[in-house]
């Protein structure tokens, strides 16, 4: 039995009892199937990201910081890949984070790693994944972001590009041993719910739209009907799947929904998972406001790193699902 | 006494400001609050998160805002 199943009830009652739509009509199926996964969805979300706000508070990026700068080379990428997950990310926070990390002597790979893994990664791309798609997708889903962010910061620690960075950012140098205001569990509960609310009033919007045109596509858009144009034996489905991805960064919330609604109709899967990580991972806004701190060179060598490893992850994802 | 606001321009950076400004004016404080939004700043203290509530130099809410209540106490004590 799913652990969604009294939802499915809910869900059912008020489809069939309080709107009283026939079952098995699509019109029924599309109302019942929108009601579901908003209720699935909002509680997961509300859940998962007021459990991540809590480990955050006694995990900030400052604290972060300090674990990365004492770590090798290797193990530098992988902690901070893994850290990544836990740190939300808007691009407003790409400037302090890219000085914060390098003045205070963390390698410029690793600060890498932890830019791609940071946002690829994040708690509502994992509500949405699990909610969506189920437990299996959400793990593959990780794994191959971590996967992506530990190698890219590694290739580009290798590439020895600290001269593409602007000089100013070397310039300064921070010690990064910074003791932060305590916090008391009331306030650690506090910070979290807010938050949590703070992150359910941008985007429940674009979560209930793009649940919407996804029950719509579930009711009324034929099995398989994608198929023909974007299943596993499309070559060009992936690449285009990951430039389609780049500009959609804000609407992340509304798009994954949507994105799961095609699958049902005949997209890949290699494709789906692809399409998302370059939506999360991949975002303009974020490249305009590192011109800030980097030359456009490095911003392209970081981008075109990433989308090729997206991109080869959604190609072996369709070759062997 | 020195009071800062410091943050990215974000929204929640400006509504700390004004949360603060009301706090300082209901103390009845003689003192500006300043509002900040060199990033550098913020790096230089040492901080990666905004906005950041400083009291003479010394950061003492980071990375979220909170009530009135909490910010005048935090004004009190760091006095």
């Amino acid at each position: 039995m799913s652990i969604f199943y009294p939802i499915k009830l809910l869900a059912d009652w008020l489809t069939y009892s309080v709107l009283s739509i026939t079952p098995d009509t699509l019109l029924g199926e599309a109302v019942n199937f929108f009601i579901y996964d908003n209720l699935k969805i909002f509680i997961l979300m509300a859940v998962i990201i007021f459990s991540v706000s809590i480990i955050r508070s006694y995990l900030p990026p400052e604290k972060i910081r300090v674990l990365l700068s004492h770590k090798n080379k290797y193990t530098g990428n992988i902690a901070a890949s893994l850290l990544g997950i836990i740190t939300p990310f808007c691009s407003c926070s790409a400037i302090p984070l890219f000085l914060g990390f390098i003045q205070a002597g963390v390698p410029l790979g690793t600060t890498f790693s932890f830019l791609v893994a940071s946002p690829m990664i994040n708690e509502i791309a994992l509500v949405l994944l699990l909610g969506m798609f189920g437990w299996k997708i959400a793990l593959m889903y990780i794994a191959s972001g971590l996967i992506i962010s530990i190698f890219s910061g590694i290739i580009i620690g290798k590439m020895k590009v600290e001269n593409l960075v602007e000089p100013f950012v070397y310039q300064n140098s921070i010690n990064g041993n910074v003791e932060l205001p305590p916090m008391t569990k009331t306030e650690r509960i506090i910070y979290a719910r807010d938050y949590t609310l703070d992150i359910l009033k941008k985007v429940w919007l674009y979560i209930l739209i793009g649940i919407g045109i996804g029950a719509w596509i579930h009711g009324y858009v034929p099995a398989d009907f994608l198929a023909q144009y974007a299943g596993s034996d499309k070559w060009y489905a992936v690449s285009l799947a990951v430039l389609i991805g780049i500009p959609l960064y804000s609407n992340a919330a509304g798009v994954i929904p949507l994105v799961s609604a095609l699958t049902e109709k005949g997209v890949a899967m290699g494709t789906t998972l692809a399409f998302m990580m370059s939506i999360t991972a991949l975002s303009l806004p974020e490249f305009m406001i590192l011109k800030k701190v980097m030359k456009i060179k490095l911003i392209f060598i970081f981008a075109g790193i990433v989308a090729l490893g997206i991109t080869l992850t959604g190609y072996l994802f369709n070759a062997v699902l | 006494m020195k009071i800062e606001v410091l943050g990215s321009g974000c929204a929640t950076c400006k509504k700390l400001f004004e949360i603060t400004e009301k706090a300082v004016s209901e103390l009845g404080l003689d003192t500006e609050v300043a509002y900040i939004t060199d990033i550098q700043k913020i790096v230089a203290m040492g901080l990666m998160q905004s906005p950041v509530l400083a009291i003479n130099g010394k950061p003492v809410l980071v990375g979220f805002t909170s009530d009135i209540e909490k910010i005048k106490k935090l004004v009190e004590e760091n006095k």
